[in-house]
């Protein structure tokens, strides 16, 4: 029988996937047994959702875009008369290893670990889990392994930390088995607050199992029995769907006492966080757990040693885990065979930002950039000029269009000032403004500052203030001088990553695009005409219809024009307070 | 969705539960504010007698996390989005538009109960933006022009169901 499955992950969601599934579910009681209907999680291809596929057998076929109406369309032709609902297949494979669609080059350039079932099996299904390899990796773990030999398999295998440091895993889980305690915890890091960064979301959605399967073979192997998931709240689909995963576990024997009769013990709890992007650091992540502020301590002691209530834990994110079971099954050596020397494997990127294919992708570490933007990315909107792709949210950096042959890895992006980060890749086209785009990461790190380390606190308010000065128009000479002095000190005398990281993106803006901050402050200009203190604003003739709200609107009577017809701004009287722009309800009023 | 009567029990059966275990602080503040829409004083009051948090160390918690608010919200609670993707798409137009439509700023509530506007660093639907969430709804490419309308739209709901509820 014909299997229909929905992608359900939240971007599905937010572009209609329930409506899409009610229509299927009304189609399915009107011509009952005609099909069955599931659902899954993210595919990857979040510029296509919704997402609806019709699998019999091997063969798949996804269709994009698709509409409660376009959904009875497919049921009618494809479902009922087998034939291919024509216009909206993204994706398709014949069962014979051959694939097409208009966005096969987007899954094909792909080498999928992480992301191996997502979009794939039902994340609220074990049994889909175990069908498709879950658990096996468990099994093998505990019953055919030492702790020593599967830190050892971790330690082969080259996997490093995919929460942005890239520490060693391997090394990390020997340094939390090498002490001795009454208490130890595996705590998974799922507080993904960079904005732009969504890889660990998906996971969690649409193969929790995955997860789960990594943390308690890491648990067998430093000898802890219980685990702590640190989920954001705002993540409330993630968090039911690993509620129900972790029940399941429960009821199969792999979560509880004596996991397959081997009298290994191993539990888990899920913590919400309550929205503080400090927390993504361990100790301060630590602190929220214990129900306090969420503040980051000094380090020694790791930890390993002394750690989540002064016991020895391993932490690592979302996306490490969901490695493990991964490479346990298949071998250490099977996954160094991917990736560079030194970095292993593969990474998740979440593309966003001016790429044509916002979304999901997971390639072998050494992919250039240049490949990760124009071949799966499918290059930038609107057929602009690639300019930049940031990485590493508020503690990265840019990397200009110059060094977009930059391999991804823990070391060649390190060399240009950014950072791997977690994996949000934000691409920039040359409508951004750089010296804009370091403030507003400055903004957002100086907000989320905890407080405790002076320099933190106070120097990005300083720095942050004389950005805002730049990009209003007031920009001094010295700025640029006094900006790097600033971060210079912030980077050394902060205790955490966040502190450490903060002037990241305007040290490398500096470094790369300085002609833009001289041209601000010298000549107030801003050459990618974004700063609305220092551009032009103006009317466009064809939208605009004369209702005259605007100039109404305007505090400093700078536009002019009679009822019905266009209206025209006098940019010399104009205080570039934006009011035109969002008063106007034709989007008439554009900056040049 | 759980009904309130069922998250009152929720939070009461949750002080009533606690049995001095550790890290509670957190997921009490958590359900009272799903119980009542936020943390109010009473409930600081409780939570602080049961577990023998000091109440000025609560108040420290709450204040921390940007999730805990100490006032009730509207009725529709906009999320605007400001992350990355949605910034270099125009999303800082998209928010002075609400807050000069609606009269208040982010993190304020309209005097009449019906909005409560609030900044997100990212919702997630990165291929949609800008992206604000009305209460459980994504709103995503849009344009001054375009969320002036839906918020009007809003407005006019509610006067029509006001006015409904005044002659019926």
């Amino acid at each position: 029988m014909k299997k229909v499955i929905i992608g359900m992950g939240t971007c599905g969601m937010s572009a209609g996937a329930q409506q899409v599934y009610d229509r299927m579910q009304e189609i399915l009681s009107e011509n009952p047994g005609t099909f069955a209907l599931s659902r899954t999680g993210c595919i990857g291809m979040c510029y296509r959702e919704p997402l609806l596929e019709v699998r019999e057998g091997d063969r798949r076929t996804i269709y994009g875009q698709v509409t409660p109406e376009t959904a009875a369309g497919i049921f009618d032709s494809h479902v009922v008369k087998g034939k291919v609902f024509d216009g909206n297949v993204v994706y398709s494979l014949d069962g014979k290893g051959g694939d097409g669609g208009t966005e096969a080059d987007f899954l094909r350039q792909q080498k999928r670990i992480v992301l191996r079932n997502c979009g794939t099996i039902d994340p609220e299904s074990i049994d889909e889990y175990e069908a498709a390899g879950g658990y096996r990796a468990l099994e093998k773990a505990l019953r055919g392994m030492t702790p020593e030999k599967i830190v050892e398999e971790v330690k082969a295998s080259g996997l490093r930390g995919r929460g942005g440091a890239g520490f060693p895993t391997g090394l990390k889980w020997s340094f939390a088995a090498s002490y001795k305690a009454d208490r130890k915890y595996v705590v998974c890091n799922a507080d993904e607050g960079d904005p732009g960064a969504f890889m660990d979301r998906s996971v969690l959605e649409s193969d929790p199992h995955a997860v789960l399967e990594g943390m308690i073979i890491c648990g067998k192997a430093i000898g802890s029995d219980f685990g702590y998931i640190y989920c954001r709240a705002e993540y409330p689909m993630a968090i039911r769907r690993l509620n129900i995963a972790i029940e399941a576990a429960r009821g199969k024997g792999y979560l509880g006492k004596d996991i397959l009769g081997t009298g290994f013990n191993f539990d888990i709890k899920i913590k919400q966080g309550a929205g503080a992007f400090v927390c993504g650091e361990e100790t301060a992540l630590f602190a929220s757990i214990e129900g306090q502020r969420g503040m980051p301590r000094i380090r020694p002691p790791f930890p390993a040693e002394k750690g989540l209530w002064q016991k020895p834990t391993n932490n690592n994110n979302v996306e490490t885990y969901a490695n493990v079971p991964w490479i346990i099954s298949n071998g250490a050596a099977a996954f160094a065979a991917f990736g560079t020397e030194k970095s292993r494997g593969t990474k998740v990127f979440a593309l966003a930002g001016k790429v044509v294919h916002g979304g999901l992708a997971e390639v072998p570490m050494g992919t250039t950039i240049h490949d990760l933007v124009f071949n799966i990315g499918g290059g930038i909107k609107a057929g602009r000029k690639f300019k930049a792709v940031q990485m590493g949210g508020p503690s990265g950096g840019c990397i200009p269009v110059e060094l977009d042959n930059t391999p991804v890895d823990f070391e060649s992006i390190p060399a240009t000032g950014a950072i791997m980060g977690s994996g949000g890749m934000v691409v920039l086209d040359d409508t951004a403004c750089m010296v804009e785009m370091a403030r507003f990461f400055l903004d957002f790190t100086q907000s989320e500052s905890c407080g405790k380390c002076t320099f933190c606190r106070i120097g990005t308010l300083r720095m942050l203030e004389i950005l805002a000065r730049i990009v209003g128009g007031e920009g001094e000479s010295g700025d640029i001088e006094k900006l790097q002095e600033l971060g210079r000190q912030i980077k050394e005398a902060s205790l955490c990553g966040l502190g450490q990281t903060a002037p990241n993106p305007v040290l490398s803006t500096i470094r790369f695009y300085r002609n833009e901050y001289e041209a601000h402050i010298a000549e107030k200009r801003c050459p990618s005409s974004a700063c609305s203190a220092l551009v032009d604003f103006k009317i466009n003739p064809e939208k605009c219809t004369g209702c005259t709200i605007c100039a109404k609107n305007c505090p400093v009577n700078a536009i002019s024009g009679k009822p019905k017809q266009t209206h025209v701004i006098d940019n010399s009287v104009c205080v570039k307070c934006g009011k035109c722009i969002t008063s106007c309800n034709f989007d008439a009023v554009y900056k040049s | 969705m759980i009904t309130t009567a069922g998250r009152e029990e929720n939070f009461n059966y949750r002080l009533w539960r606690y049995d001095g275990a550790p890290g509670e602080l957190i997921p009490l503040l958590q359900s009272a504010q799903d119980h009542f829409g936020y943390v109010p004083r009473k409930a600081i009051n409780y939570i602080a007698g049961v577990t023998g948090v000091p109440e000025s160390e609560v108040y420290g918690v709450i204040t921390f996390y940007s999730q805990f608010r100490l006032q009730p919200m509207g009725k529709y609670v906009i999320r605007a989005c400001d992350g990355t993707a949605c910034h270099v798409s125009g999303s800082r137009m998209i928010i002075d538009t609400i807050e000069d439509e609606l009269g208040i700023e982010v993190g304020g509530t309209t005097e009449d109960g019906i909005f409560t506007l609030n900044t997100v660093a990212c919702i997630g639907c990165c291929s949609l933006a800008p992206v604000i969430m009305i209460n459980d709804e994504t709103h995503g490419q849009l344009t001054p022009a375009s969320v002036r309308k839906l918020l009007r739209e809003l407005r006019r709901r509610e006067k029509a169901a006001g006015q409904k509820a005044a002659a019926g």
